[in-house]
Order: C-alpha cells, then structure tokens, then sequence
C-alpha cells in the first residue's frame, strides 16, 4: 500500500488535523464546522503538554547534579553484577568439578568392581581345571588298572574255583 | 593568532551552549528519565565533538545533534532490551508526575486542573505511540521542528514523517475525546 492510500484512508485525519499538524502554530478552526469544536481543545492540550515538557525540562535542567548518587547506584549496580557474574562462575565451576571428581569416583568404582569380577572368573577357572584335571587323571587311572590287574584277577577266579 | 583547531573548538562550544537545552528538553521527553536524559545528551556531544570535523554544513546543527540523539536513544533502547535482568525504565518518572509540570501562569485554580488533566492525557497516549510515532510527535508539537527538519533528524522521508505523525495527532485526540 502507497504511503498516499495509508494517508487517505487514515480515518482519524480529519480536514482540521492536516490543518493543525501542517501548521501546529497557525491554527484556523473553520467557523460553524462542528470539528472546530474539538480542534481548539487538541490544540489547547498540545499548547499545555508543550508549555509542560518545557516547563518540566527548565527545572530538570538547571537542578543540582546528582552525580555522586548516580555514580554511587551504577557502582552499586556494578559491584551486584559482578558478584552475581562471579556467583555463577564459582558455582558453574565448581560444579563442574564436583561432577568431574563424581564420574572419576564411579569409574573407579566400575573398574575395581570389574577387576574384582575378573579375579573371581579367573579363579573360577583355575579352580575348574584342576578339577578337570584330576577328574581325567582319575579316569584314565580307572580305565587302566583293571586291564593290567586282569591276569591276576583271573588267576584269583581260579583258586576260588578250586 | 587562533589556529583551525581552536576557532573550531570555540564554534563547536557555541553549538553545544545553544543547542544542549534542546536536545535535554527532546531526551527527557522521550525517557521521562532526567538521569537518563542527562546522560544520554552529553553522549550526543561527546559524539558530536568527535564528529565535528566531519559535519558539513548540509543541515542545520540542530538537525544534526537531533538525529545523533534519536539514535542514541534508539540503541540505548536496544541494548535495555538486551539486558533483561536490569529494570527497564526505572528512573523514569509516571505519568502523573510527568503531568504535574505547569508554567507558573496566571491562570485560575479550575485552568491549572484542565490543563494538568489535558498533559496527562497527552502523555498517556504518547506512551501509547510507537517510537518512531512518539520521537516524530515529539519534535513536531514540543521542539516544532519543520516536517523536513524532521524527515532529516529522523532519517525518514516527508511523506512517512506525515503519516507517523497523523497517527500520532489521531491518537492524541482519540484520548482527549474517549474520556469525556
């Protein structure tokens, strides 16, 4: 939309406002417009915020400075940022060194647990060996003596017999 | 014999003698904050005596020191924005004490209580304008710039300046009108 259809289709601008906002000092309120009644009073309140603003600058301006009240707000202002800043920091650190120490200590832990775990499979295994070991020696002893003790068995048989 | 640099450190110290309660009078409007304002115009000079040597002469110096202290004001804005834990606007006086400043006229008790109730209601719909709408509204009906003094100050074009401006001068009105 063109600046002249926003301008044209402002429906608050009235013929009087172009008049008052084009000329703010030379006011011409037409005679028997009934927008002349309003328009005095919009101008009457901008004369008075006008003759306000001046009269409130006049004062602001020529009052003592307060410059040590302002230095002492923004240094107090400064000195509460810098302590919450470094709140944060010291926390943020610390914090992050509590966690570091946390996850060293739990993998200490993890890994005194495995090393644990791994001795006894180990043992675990050394033990089932030996036993292994002894179950096959066993077994090879069984299977072999009552072959070599054979002829005496029989030998025995016999004098049973007679 | 007056050499370059001082005979332009003596036109530049006239400028800010001259112009310094203008622009105050501009920011303290726009702040409602006299700490701010205070602070924001020596800026502007501070900035202006920096850029001194640069100005050329194509606008006025009042021009030019509005247009430094527009932008001032508008990255001032910006960077609060920015800085959200600090209280915006807390220097800034209300509205009702805003209102309260009147010229010591001879004007009968019932006038001063109209014409405050009148500055209230400006200042509350300038409150309620955008900044672009209030910072036009403003140098227009307080500093009574010239439309192209203001498209120069504010960087806009005449044509936007009037349309900023009639939205202002609408919503002025509609607040003086809507509380009858």
């Amino acid at each position: 939309m063109s600046f002249k259809n926003q301008f044209d289709e402002e429906p608050e601008l009235r013929p009087i406002d172009k008049d008052l906002w084009l000329h703010p000092r030379k006011q011409r309120p037409l005679p028997g417009d009934p927008e002349s009644l309003e328009a005095p009073e919009l101008a009457q309140a901008l004369k008075n915020f006008r003759a306000s603003v001046l009269a409130w600058s006049e004062a602001a301006y020529s009052r003592p400075r307060t410059a040590v009240k302002t230095v002492r707000q923004r240094s107090w202002r400064l000195a509460a940022g810098w302590a919450l800043g470094c709140a944060l920091v010291a926390g943020g650190v610390s914090g992050g060194i509590y966690e570091r120490h946390h996850r060293q200590e739990l993998a200490r832990m993890a890994a005194a647990r495995a090393a644990e775990s791994e001795r006894l499979v180990a043992e675990q295994r050394a033990s089932q060996e030996e036993e292994d070991l002894l179950a096959k020696v066993d077994s090879d002893v069984s299977r072999e003596v009552p072959s070599a003790m054979e002829p005496l068995a029989q030998l025995m048989t016999e004098d049973e017999a007679k | 014999m007056a050499t370059a640099e001082e005979i332009a450190a003596q036109e530049f110290s006239r400028v800010v003698e001259s112009h310094r309660p203008q622009i105050f009078r501009f920011l303290l409007a726009s702040t409602r904050d006299p700490d701010l304002a205070e602070t924001l115009t020596q800026e502007c000079f501070l900035k202006a005596h920096r850029n001194w040597g640069s100005f050329r002469g194509e606008s006025s110096a009042m021009t030019w020191l509005m247009r430094i202290a527009i932008n001032l004001q508008k990255d001032h804005w910006r960077n609060r924005r920015m800085q959200f834990w600090r209280q915006a606007r807390m220097n800034s006086v209300d509205l009702d004490e805003a209102s309260e400043w009147l010229p010591s006229g001879e004007r009968s008790a019932e006038q001063q209580l109209l014409a405050r109730e009148q500055v209230g209601r400006v200042w509350k719909a300038v409150e309620g304008l955008s900044e672009r709408q209030r910072t036009v509204f403003l140098l227009r009906y307080v500093e009574e710039l010239e439309l192209s003094e203001i498209a120069r100050a504010t960087g806009l074009s005449e044509g936007t300046v009037k349309a900023h401006l009639s939205r202002a001068v609408a919503r002025v009105r509609a607040e003086l009108g809507g509380r009858r």
